[in-house]
């Protein structure tokens, strides 16, 4: 009941891009987008109720011992998370859980894989789900799909030296959110959870363009200089 | 190390997941040759997952993880997947030797004009957009062009100059539709270049203005 709540709230939403938008929206997938009210989308923001350490020693059990135990724990936090960003991202309820699932799939069968040197945990998932979405929106305009998509190639390693404990670096970023002036915290969450282009951000937010530009640019100069600052810190 | 890096817009929209195809590739190659840009889309890898941590979640059906667990003995443990091992002596980014495969001799290579050369990738997005490779022989330049859309080009093997510029292997040039340019290559090997453009160019130069209709790119 409420999933069919859900679909036609989305439904209702649903709108296809418009051409006049495509100089904003030149970098983005062509397909249609969702819009939804900026006036509901939440600025507070939720505690985690599992720790980064925690979820690196579950992720460790699974690639050591194949611990389903584990794996549950990991599919209860991350799973409905996954779901939820699927569906902000414009994808039907019923493919989001499917895709949570398949990502939750991949964390088991490559968890031998996850260094936690070069991420943290969230950020790992996070990377798997965006790459599963990628996946299935190019495996709908190309049914010859290769499976050896290359969103599915791990980003190039990095020297270890550059990188702090990354489960540190997950908490200096949620705490520079926390910080951040709601207006910016917005434009941020536009930018990750609502495929959209800044011009399209801007025509919902009723800002200028610029406007949008420079809140998302001051947003991520911030949020970077927390991970970076940290990085100077240890040394 | 490159001097010239993707701008932030298109490194925050490629770790947000929300780049085009042509693009993704064109930002993934470069992130292979470019620490700056590559720790510039870690840390919005980073941003995302924080984003993650702090959603507001939705449960799945009740079976949801059942039906998972039934499967999982089923499944073996599997590596990261692996670009295929080139061939043809060039040192390629493995997104990039995913679409071209172990030799890029064997794509479709077209001669544009005299030492210019290009061939078409399989990337595309539906709108428009497209990657190929540009081999352009030494001391040859691209014609006087301008461009309908954008124009995104990523330096693989060799230099060209546009300008004052020197671009060379990992850097990044993108060319809005103000700009009116004619790239020369510099130094005496080929240059090799993977480039999206999301409308075919315009030739400008004397000369061009009269082959344009002629040359689709």
């Amino acid at each position: 009941m409420r999933i069919s709540a859900i679909m036609q709230e989305i439904a209702d939403h649903l709108e296809f891009a418009e051409f006049p938008l495509k100089m904003q929206s030149k970098w983005l997938v062509d397909k249609p987008r969702m819009t939804f009210d900026v006036s509901r989308m939440e600025t507070r923001t939720k505690t985690a109720d599992v720790s980064a350490q925690a979820l690196q020693a579950m992720v460790a059990a699974v690639a050591a011992d194949r611990d389903k135990g584990a794996f549950a724990q990991l599919f209860a936090h991350f799973a409905p998370r996954l779901k939820a960003y699927l569906i902000r991202l414009g994808t039907e309820p019923g493919m989001a859980e499917e895709l949570a699932q398949e990502a939750l799939i991949m964390v088991w069968r490559r968890a031998s894989t996850f260094d936690p040197a070069q991420a943290s945990v969230g950020t790992w998932v996070f990377t798997i789900a965006r790459n599963k979405r990628i996946d299935a929106l190019r495996r709908q305009r190309k049914p010859d799909f290769d499976p050896n998509d290359p969103s599915l190639l791990p980003e190039p390693v990095e020297s270890a030296d550059r990188r702090v404990e990354a489960s540190q670096r997950q908490e200096k970023v949620r705490q520079a959110l926390r910080s951040l002036p709601p207006e910016q915290v917005e434009v941020v969450r536009m930018a990750y959870f609502e495929d959209k282009a800044h011009g399209t951000i801007a025509e919902e937010t009723d800002l200028p363009l610029g406007t949008v530009k420079s809140r998302l640019r001051l947003a991520m100069t911030r949020l970077r200089k927390a991970l970076h600052e940290e990085e100077n810190e240890d040394r | 190390m490159p001097a010239f890096h993707a701008p932030e817009e298109m490194l925050l929209a490629y770790a947000s997941g929300s780049l085009s195809e042509p693009l993704s590739l064109v930002v993934a190659s470069h992130i292979s040759l470019d620490d700056t840009s590559r720790e510039a889309v870690a840390d919005f890898e980073e941003v995302g997952g924080a984003l993650i941590e702090e959603i507001e979640p939705v449960a799945l059906s009740s079976d949801a993880l059942e039906s998972i667990l039934d499967k999982l003995d089923d499944l073996e443990a599997e590596s990261s997947p692996s670009a295929p091992v080139g061939r043809d002596g060039l040192d390629l980014p493995p997104a990039l030797r995913v679409y071209v495969g172990e030799d890029i001799e064997a794509l479709k290579w077209r001669s544009l004009l005299r030492g210019v050369q290009e061939a078409e990738i399989p990337a595309s997005d539906g709108e428009g957009s497209k990657a190929r490779l540009l081999r352009i022989a030494p001391g040859r330049a691209v014609p006087q062009h301008s461009h309908r859309g954008f124009e995104v080009t990523l330096v693989l093997e060799g230099a060209y100059r546009d300008g004052e510029e020197v671009y060379g292997r990992g850097d990044m040039q993108v060319a809005g539709d103000t700009v009116d340019h004619r790239p020369v290559v510099e130094g005496d090997v080929p240059c090799l270049c993977l480039v999206v453009n999301n409308a075919p160019i315009r030739l400008t130069g004397p000369l061009g203005r009269l082959i344009d209709p002629f040359i689709r790119y």
